[in-house]
């Protein structure tokens, strides 16, 4: 009898939101994450269909700074930090190393709990007290401060989400510790566990200062403090290197997973074992330590003193290593590989492209020189979408191509995938790509209306954002329409060799059968098949 | 799950795992304090001379008696922990509850101390503070800040204490009938057997449970200990 089947302590619906069972947990994360993305690709849209034309129209500057402020909340903290440790490490970590849960099912359960409180809170402060914050998602003071609109409850709800990351993360490093099957050594764990024990790392040790920076923002709305106001000897410096202390190591909880992700998907779809292991799994630590001092590289303008600029540009430019030891391994995986193109491998590949832009465009922000140049401008906001979403967003589509057939024992229409997989990439290049030619040309982020020389610019962005949206609803869609027609999946349709493929698909209530014992490493191929 | 006996006879609590995590929520709990120690910090490096005449006004003497009381706190903890580990149940409650009671007489010091300081107009945006210098305009909003999410902290503290008083009081030995159990798991359990199981996993769960409420606790010391000398012994 599979999870999906199993007979729990309660019926129908609360069977599923009283679960402890890590599988149960991963698809509710699956549902809810995948269920705002939906809305804050759809901010998005209406944000770029406002750029069609210069001037006022559609709707008020105010709605513009709402929906900015929104689709960057939204994104970041409902989707692209939960992401894919939420759905995918909860569903598979236990799989990977052979356990029957992780180590603490309720704090799990809990965690599942605090994020649907902070989405909903969050949706409270959308529709309830003076309108949506319009703060922009980074709540920078002094204008978070003295807008009327409804920052207090929307950092409250961005401070619960963040005790979700934490129990998260304290729970996964747990488990990795202590719950490992018979065999499965620390080098022999598959490498996007090796990923999700780097990323809890940066869940415990960064999310605590969001929360209290967060917990600053509400202090000072409520009680007046003055910490950051120049005005009463505050320094509001402080504030943005207290957020960013957190924020910075965050884009790495977003993409040190997706990394994970492809090093699990490279592998199987070149029956080879991985290049580089050990590099692999050591190079994910060094982004999680380098990246915890680099935070400052978002402050370049913001006032700091040559050395410290100097410092943190440097430390910027070391944080790229590690991320080069993994792109060139998976590409040496790939070499004298048998490569087949099925559509996890499709999005792999183009999480390298994408990612690899987004990373070199990223060492010109790193630059003391060119930053300045850039910083404010539409190229940030494509070079960030070029990593986060390129990079982040599609290794959750790869994983999610690649695990769904685990997860619901279906498989889905290859040929929309493919289909959704052309127009999403076109799309993409077209949205963000221009957004960074339109940055390098001098047009600011954030801005309502905009000078007439980057009307072009803007009107192929925003066809971009078209063919953007409709292949990833196309893409969605696919699944929905999986879990309905979708043909029976065996428990190995990949031919892949690590553990979570060695049980039936989906998986029995207690993951296996019988605790595995590992005799080797988890790329393992003998003439093509997995050993 | 058709026989509940038997699994609970089967799944032997990890102590060390729990204590991994339990550590791992301590170090979050460090790191939320630490943002705010870094913009004490800042601000006290920029304010030197404002810090230390706004010390002056601290009362040094209820701050002494405080940290000699969550110090003690903390060794009742420990003699509380060490008596259940004895199985001395009721030592253990004792202990505890004087913990407890140490906890309540700081929260009461705390209390007159605040209103004490807000009575005489010193509290964050009032008319007193704004004509005072900006260095003790940040001292006194770091403290009530610091020392107010450390009372929290303690009241969380005490919630925690009392689940686990109620956790010592419940008797180990639960003597589980046959006819409670479902029909699949009466087969081969003898009643002698499943209370057995019960008696050992139980009380080993309860020492790991207060042994982290104890955690906890000693945090919540170690937080105060930094606090004390940094607001009140820096004149």
């Amino acid at each position: 009898m599979n999870y999906l089947e199993h007979q729990g302590r309660y019926k129908g619906i609360a069977g599923w939101i009283f679960s402890t069972d890590h599988k149960r947990i991963g698809i509710l994360y699956l549902i809810s994450i995948m269920t705002f993305f939906s809305v804050g690709v759809l901010i998005g849209v209406v944000m770029r269909l406002k750029m069609l034309w210069p001037g006022e129209h559609l709707y008020s500057a105010q709605a513009y700074n709402a929906f900015f402020t929104v689709h960057g909340v939204i994104q970041i903290f409902l989707f692209i930090i939960p992401g894919i440790p939420a759905v995918f490490g909860n569903f598979l970590l236990p799989l990977q190393i052979g356990a029957k849960d992780v180590a603490f099912p309720r704090l799990n359960l809990l965690s599942w709990w605090f994020y649907v409180a902070g989405a909903l809170l969050a949706l409270t402060a959308l529709f309830s007290g003076n309108g949506p914050p319009d703060t922009g998602w980074s709540f920078y003071v002094p204008y978070s401060l003295r807008t009327n609109t409804n920052v207090t409850l929307a950092v409250f709800a961005a401070f619960i989400l963040g005790f979700s990351s934490i129990l998260t993360g304290l729970n996964f490093i747990t488990t990795i510790h202590r719950m490992r099957c018979p065999g499965m050594g620390w080098f022999r764990m598959p490498l996007f566990t090796w990923s999700l024990y780097a990323t809890a790392w940066i869940q415990i040790l960064a999310t605590p200062i969001l929360g209290i920076t967060l917990l600053l923002i509400m202090a000072e709305r409520i009680l007046n403090l003055g910490l950051f106001d120049p005005a009463r000897g505050g320094d509001p410096l402080l504030y943005q290197h207290l957020f960013w202390i957190y924020s910075h190591p965050a884009v790495y909880i977003m993409i040190l997973p997706a990394m994970g992700v492809i090093s699990e998907v490279i592998p199987t779809f070149t029956r080879k074992n991985i290049y580089g292991y050990k590099a692999i799994a050591f190079s994910s630590l060094a982004i999680a330590f380098v990246g915890y001092l680099v935070w400052a590289h978002h402050m370049f303008t913001s006032g700091m003193s040559d050395f410290a600029r100097a410092l943190f540009s440097l430390l910027t430019f070391l944080v790229a290593i590690p991320s080069a030891v993994k792109t060139f391994n998976w590409i040496a995986t790939m070499y004298k590989g048998s490569i087949k193109i099925e559509p996890p491998m499709l999005f792999a590949m183009t999480f390298i492209f994408l990612f690899a832009i987004g990373g070199l465009t990223g060492l010109l922000n790193g630059a003391l020189a060119t930053d300045i140049n850039v910083h404010e401008t539409y190229y940030v906001v494509g070079h960030f979408h070029y990593t986060m979403f390129g990079g982040t967003g599609v290794g959750l589509f790869a994983a999610l191509l690649y695990w769904f057939p685990k997860m619901t024992g279906r498989m889905y229409n290859k040929r929309l995938i493919v289909t959704s997989w052309v127009l999403f990439f076109v799309g993409f290049n077209l949205l963000y790509f221009t957004m960074m030619v339109m940055g390098w040309l001098g047009m600011p982020r954030r801005y309502y209306s905009y000078l007439p020389q980057y009307h072009i610019y803007h009107v192929v962005a925003t066809v971009g954002s078209w063919l953007l949206a409709g292949g990833i609803f196309l893409f969605l869609g696919t699944f929905l329409l999986a879990l309905k027609k979708g043909a029976k999946a065996d428990a190995n349709p990949w031919g892949a060799a690590t553990l979570e493929w060695k049980t039936p698909s989906p998986p029995p209530h207690e993951n296996f059968d019988e605790i595995p014992t590992v005799t080797h490493g988890p790329y393992h191929y003998e003439g093509g098949h997995p050993a | 799950m058709s026989n509940a006996a038997v699994t609970t006879h089967e799944q032997q609590p990890d102590a060390t795992g729990s204590k991994i995590g339990m550590w791992l929520f301590l170090f979050t709990e460090l790191l939320l304090f630490g943002g705010m120690f870094l913009l004490y910090a800042v601000y006290r490096a920029k304010n030197a001379g404002d810090f230390h005449y706004a010390s002056l006004n601290l009362d040094l003497v209820t701050g002494a008696i405080n940290t000699v009381i969550l110090l003690t706190s903390s060794l009742t903890m420990v003699l509380s922990i060490g008596m259940l580990e004895r199985r001395d149940r009721k030592r253990s409650l004792y202990f505890l509850f004087a913990t407890i009671v140490l906890g309540l007489v700081f929260l009461v010091n705390k209390y007159f101390e605040w209103s004490h300081k807000i009575h005489h107009g010193i509290y964050p945006g009032s008319i007193e503070l704004t004509g005072r210098t900006s260095g003790e305009n940040l001292f006194y909003a770091l403290y009530f800040l610091m020392t107010g999410l450390h009372g929290l902290h303690v009241i969380a503290g005490l919630i925690v204490l009392g689940f686990m008083a109620k956790m010592v009081a419940t008797p180990a030995r639960q003597s589980v009938p046959v006819s409670a159990l479902t029909p699949d798991a009466r087969v081969g359990a003898t009643t002698v057997l499943v209370e057995y199981a019960e008696h050992d996993t139980l009380d080993q769960r309860k020492l790991i449970r207060l042994e982290n409420a104890g955690l906890y606790w000693h945090l919540v010391d170690v937080i105060w200990i930094f606090l004390f000398p940094l607001y009140y012994l820096i004149s």
